[in-house]
């Protein structure tokens, strides 16, 4: 594959399990600066493109370049450090541990296991978690065990715990998934503002929270890209409607 | 530095509280109580603290449950005797055998020169290195196959077990080179310094305490870093660790490599104070005991470890001199009855209770505050009443 422009660009991409095709030679280019929604009914094969991403499932075809940098033969943790941030799901966090441990824990410092053995806390780092915290909506909260969190807040912390880790492709599985709908606007909000500087993958099930903030929506059905465009040529999009109305 | 130390360390307040009190049992109340026989008989029972502390590191905080413990222990305690046999085995002492100048044991199996691997031996230096670097690069190369392979759980379990199983086969075997089931027997004296008599076992008791306290501070140390809240991360979410750039294996390794070396300062400790080593202290019944001990004194307690250890083994002692064929299973009733009911342990209960104690003293506090202001009152009003 040839030198691309694009932050991400997945060609080919084939993941079979058991002979059933989860993702079947799919073709995705995001830029730079871009907030891209992926949506599909369920099985589409969404949360499996970001398990090839991340590396949690391995492909069985085609190549995904990270700014031109191969990711399929990398284990999970060089492709975070290559620059890849990814929530999960359901909320993963540490409910043992207070909102300011956990992002202290997500700080990109002391990696290894002898650094993070001498791993200590500065001024710099104590500014730039008080700055997430900040960002998150969390800033008064940093005391609290996670456990004790909403929902919603626990997806916030999610959010932040990758943002401290400054990662060039962000991406978010059902970001706002048992928000309010305050939440969701406040979550809009912060997505607007962070995709600057950065590529952002969300999947959504949310139709007007797509809306407000895909620059760009692809729709995936059956491992297979059924659509792509923006919001409004997707929702008009005659194959687009087959799928989601027809199931 | 000195707060470093004090939070670090020492672990804060509650901490350092539990650190006095151990060091006063163990340096001040048991050697004024008991007689030096009782005494040594404490210290050994302390080294098996070792591995109770390393356990409270690889399994309480580092999440995977290692059934092979004696492995460490064993190759620290028999890295100690092979340097003591060699001293013990010169040309004097060994004269009336085939070959003198080697271990009588080796005499015994028709060997007729010292093997490579025991020449190094010689050197006290190498010995005190080796019993740091043996069970640490075992445990490496162990932890690496596993953990590399996200081998965890109880596979993990089942296979250091096998591995404690294979070493005992394998030192009972080779009779010649290891002792076999006898082990490395009569061990007389340390770079001359006779290790047998009453003076020797009072300093390495006392060396032995040190160095379990020295122990436990490191691993404060450790857990306070960010290491260990990783550990602790781990433990919950471990794919948001992965995901987060860390190579989780890595950090497992290491803890695992950490509570090896920690067994083998015990095993190395045991030889000194009880004048032997055998495979006996290497398999599972020993590997399972160590367990006990850590389940008991508490899993997340590294004090908590070592009283745990001191209660069974008293238990063991006081319990197996009257009914030794009930021993067994009044200490697997012991396990369960603590996984079930006091999943924390002795430490679990101390807090638990500890708290209550507190709060009761706070209650009589309150109680005394009342009666005071109903004494006041009752002035006040009597005094209002006489004018």
């Amino acid at each position: 594959m040839s030198e691309t422009d694009f932050a991400l660009a997945i060609e080919d991409l084939t993941v079979s399990f058991d002979g059933f095709k989860a993702v079947d030679g799919l073709n995705l280019y995001v830029d730079k600066n871009e907030l891209r929604v992926v949506i599909g009914p369920n099985g589409a094969g969404k949360t499996t493109v970001l398990d090839l991403i991340c590396g949690k499932t391995r492909s069985t075809l085609g190549s995904i370049k990270f700014k031109n940098k191969e990711l399929t033969n990398l284990s999970e943790h060089q492709i975070v450090h290559a620059g890849v941030g990814r929530k999960f799901q359901t909320p993963s966090i540490y409910e043992n541990l207070t909102v300011y441990e956990n992002l202290e824990v997500s700080y990109p410092k002391g990696r290894s296991v002898f650094g993070s053995l001498l791993f200590k806390m500065t001024t710099e780092i104590d500014a730039r978690i008080k700055e997430i915290a900040d960002e998150i909506f969390l800033k008064e909260l940093l005391e609290t065990e996670a456990a004790l969190l909403s929902h919603g807040q626990k997806q916030w912390l999610e959010i932040g715990m990758l943002l401290i880790q400054d990662p060039e492709l962000l991406m978010l599985d059902e970001p706002v998934a048992g928000m309010s709908v305050k939440e969701r606007d406040q979550t809009a909000e912060l997505l607007k503002r962070i995709c600057v500087g950065r590529s952002v993958l969300v999947i959504e099930h949310d139709m007007d929270f797509v809306a407000k903030i895909a620059h760009k929506v692809t729709v995936l059905h059956q491992g297979k890209i059924l659509a792509e465009g923006d919001m409004k040529s997707v929702q008009n999009n005659p194959e687009v409607i087959e799928v989601y109305l027809g199931h | 530095m000195m707060s470093t130390f004090y939070t670090r360390w020492l672990g804060g307040r509650q901490g350092g509280i539990a650190i006095m009190l151990l060091m006063l049992l163990m340096f001040v109340v048991m050697p004024l109580w008991l007689d030096i026989f009782r005494l040594n008989l404490v210290g050994k029972y302390l080294t098996y603290a070792f591995a109770a502390v390393s356990l409270v590191m690889v399994w309480g905080y580092g999440g995977v449950l290692s059934l092979g413990q004696g492995i460490f222990f064993g190759l620290g305690g028999y890295c100690m005797a092979m340097f003591l046999k060699l001293e013990a085995s010169d040309m004097a002492s060994t004269a009336r055998q085939t070959t003198p100048g080697i271990p009588d044991f080796m005499d015994w199996n028709q060997i007729t020169h010292l093997p490579a691997f025991w020449e190094p031996f010689h050197s006290l230096t190498f010995t005190i290195l080796a019993i740091f670097v043996v069970p640490a690069v075992f445990a490496y190369i162990i932890g690496a196959a596993m953990f590399k392979r996200r081998v965890g759980g109880v596979y993990f379990s089942i296979i250091t077990q096998a591995i404690a199983s294979i070493l005992t086969i394998l030192i009972i075997g080779q009779q010649g080179y290891t002792g076999g089931i006898n082990g490395i027997t009569d061990l007389k004296t340390l770079h001359g310094w006779n290790i047998n008599t009453e003076s020797a076992k009072y300093i390495l008791y006392y060396l032995n305490g040190g160095l379990l306290i020295g122990v436990i501070l490191v691993c404060r140390y450790v857990l306070s870093s960010k290491l260990g809240r990783l550990l602790l991360a781990m433990r919950d979410k471990e794919d948001r660790v992965r995901f987060s750039g860390y190579d989780v294996s890595n950090f497992k390794i290491f803890i695992f490599s950490l509570g090896a070396i920690i067994s083998a300062i015990g095993g190395a400790m045991f030889t000194l104070q009880v004048g032997f080593m055998s495979p006996s202290f290497v398999g599972i019944v020993p590997s399972i005991e160590m367990v006990i001990f850590a389940a008991v004194g508490g899993r997340m307690s590294l004090v908590g470890a070592v009283f745990g250890t001191l209660m069974v083994n008293y238990g063991k002692t006081a319990f197996s001199e009257s009914f030794p064929e009930l021993w067994l299973f009044l200490m697997g009733g012991l396990f369960i009855g603590v996984v079930m009911y006091f999943p924390n342990g002795l430490a679990g209960l101390w807090e638990k209770h500890g708290q209550k104690w507190a709060s009761c003293i706070r209650r009589l506090q309150c109680v005394s505050a009342v009666k005071n202001w109903a004494e006041n009152r009752r002035a006040a009003k009597l005094g209002a009443t006489g004018e």
